[in-house]
């Protein structure tokens, strides 16, 4: 049930975050948006780790180690453009 | 096979390199400390290609013993070594290019421009040897992220919008791509594309799960309508940079594409591999006239970039057979994809010497080019040739083949797109050219002449692939079907 119900909340996430990656015309927006996918992807990748409970084992490591993987290259992604929107909206500077 | 650490050495070869460049950041010029780790590179792809070459087999390794489906192997099949030997010469010829730097760039601009270099012939030589969905997915990451630092190298606000849009772009592929993998994990339980393609299914989820990755990939490869963030991107980075982002980058994700649907779920003739070309065939008319209009070589070149990824996209259709790469719509396409790699880096590379030479690079005001400049320009229209599709040239070769392939399967409309996007490409190949002979005598930066001759060589190997026709038929099929690795010796 919990399952079904995580499942459920990945997809309304993703489904959010993708509306709003293509309608917000805004850098700063969409890297929100991008955020928001990235929160729902990992959702479901957790809850397939959870699924390998029914097969008798505590959780499979496989989806876990990729969402830890996923979450590392999500963060650095977004450090990367937040760094080249403060560069963009700071002052005009001299390259 | 042959068990092999030659790929885990080409995969690490550069990242040592890097590493070398961070310590000795201080006290030694960059190109000298990265120039023995390109050497070595070009070395290991080089003599991968021939030992898989006469051994016929592909070379294979399982990282730290443990076989799939829980460990990780690389292997290296005809496609994947001579996509390495491509990115191998390109990145030679870019380095020699490179190797005097524009004399305002700063040292700390330069040392970013070397190590971002060798960050991105890791990713790329790791994308072509990975065999599972999540290495594929690592592999791409770093070659977005060093991507998308090249296209910032400038610093200058155009740049940094440019940059900030392509990752944007290559944000919203990966996670879709992500997507896809978790689905297809939920289904199978196994991420190998060896084990998987002895269980996959043409079912819901994993066509679901396919046309995610698919669709996050196309934005990274720039497959029109996905191609907005390509032109100003590629257009924006320093020329070595352009050269290496066009000719090799958007190659990567493409080949991954190209993988899923041949290696993972082949479906011979269905609807993915007809949207697929058609969207590749509205690329190459739509961005063909698109490039006759732009008034910077670059920004021509870029969308020239585009319509010949189109090309990329109508082997998929192409390949009927019961095993594709026996068909000769598999040749064609990867023949396109390696003479449109070597012909476009010499193309950026040619764009960045005239820019140096004559501090802009627009194309109206070419004039005299000809005469002050003949290697440039000389190895600009050879690698014209290639992309118009004229004899002799890796071009011709491949669109030939396309050609063949689309009359032999009965698709006229795709054989219609490869003519009409040849006399495009001829239009807008001659329209530069023609205004490079036009008379006249601009001021001139001097361009040293070994720097033109590596733009030259790497032309001339686009022309080469023209001459080797009936050699890559063999080498393309090597290591087709997968087979899952059965044991570690």
């Amino acid at each position: 049930m919990s399952t079904t119900l995580f499942g459920l909340t990945g997809a309304a996430l993703v489904g959010i975050g993708l509306f709003g990656l293509i309608v917000h015309p805004t850098a700063l927006r969409k890297l929100l948006a991008f955020n928001l996918v990235g929160a729902g992807v990992f959702l479901v990748f957790g809850v397939l780790a959870r699924r390998a409970a029914a097969a008798g084992l505590a959780g499979d490591p496989v989806p876990q180690a990729i969402v830890i993987t996923g979450i590392v290259v999500a963060f650095a992604a977004t450090a990367l453009a937040a760094t080249l929107l403060a560069r963009l909206s700071g002052p005009e500077e001299e390259p | 096979m042959t068990v092999s650490l030659l790929p885990v050495w080409a995969v690490l070869t550069p990242v040592l390199g890097l590493c070398a460049l961070l310590l000795c950041e201080r006290w030694m010029r960059p190109e000298r400390v990265a120039a023995p780790f390109v050497g070595l590179s070009l070395y290991l792809s080089l003599s991968m290609t021939y030992e898989v070459m006469t051994s016929q087999a592909p070379l294979v390794y399982a990282l730290g013993g443990w076989l799939p489906p829980l460990g990780l192997t690389l292997r290296a099949d005809g496609v994947g070594v001579l996509l390495m030997a491509l990115t191998a010469l390109v990145m030679t010829g870019v380095a020699i290019c490179a190797w005097t730097p524009p004399g305002d760039a700063t040292a700390r601009s330069r040392f970013s421009f070397w190590a971002l270099l060798l960050a991105l012939w890791s990713a790329l030589n790791l994308a072509f040897t990975a065999q599972d969905l999540f290495n594929f997915f690592v592999a791409l990451e770093m070659l977005s992220f060093a991507a998308v630092a090249l296209v910032a190298l400038d610093g200058t606000r155009g740049a940094l919008i440019a940059a900030l849009r392509y990752l944007l772009f290559a944000l919203a592929g990966s996670i879709l791509y992500l997507l896809g993998v978790g689905l297809i994990y939920g289904r199978y339980a196994v991420l190998d594309l060896a084990g998987l393609r002895e269980i996959a299914q043409p079912d819901t989820v994993t066509l679901a799960a396919l046309a995610l990755m698919t669709a996050g990939l196309m934005a990274k490869t720039a497959l029109f309508p996905l191609h907005l963030w390509l032109p100003p991107a590629h257009a924006g980075a320093p020329a070595p940079a352009s050269a290496v982002l066009s000719a090799l980058v958007v190659k990567a994700p493409f080949l991954i594409i190209l993988r899923l649907w041949v290696d993972l779920l082949p479906l011979p003739a269905a609807a993915p591999q007809q949207i697929m070309a058609g969207l590749g065939a509205a690329a190459i008319l739509v961005c063909s006239v698109i490039a006759l209009r732009q008034q910077r070589l670059k920004l021509m070149i870029a969308y020239s970039t585009l319509a010949q990824v189109g090309y990329l996209f109508l082997m998929f259709p192409l390949m009927p057979g019961p095993a594709p790469w026996q068909d000769i719509g598999w040749t064609g396409g990867l023949l396109q994809l390696a003479s449109h790699g070597f012909a476009k880096a010499a193309m950026f590379l040619a764009a960045g010497l005239i820019y140096e030479a004559l501090g802009h690079d627009r194309v109206a005001e070419l004039g005299g080019l000809a005469r002050r400049q003949p290697v440039t320009l000389a190895a600009f229209a050879i690698a014209g040739l290639s992309l118009m599709g004229l004899p002799p040239s890796g071009g011709f070769i491949a669109k030939l083949l396309l050609l063949t392939a689309a009359v032999e399967t009965g698709a006229w409309w795709i054989a219609a797109v490869i003519l009409a996007g040849g006399i495009l490409a001829a239009f807008y190949v001659f329209r530069a050219l023609g205004h490079a002979l036009a008379d006249g005598d601009p001021p001139m930066a001097p361009v040293a002449l070994y720097r033109q001759g590596a733009v030259l060589a790497l032309a001339l190997c686009a022309l080469a692939l023209g001459f080797v026709p009936l050699r890559p038929f063999a080498l393309l099929a090597i290591g087709r079907p997968l087979e899952a690795l059965e044991a570690m010796p």
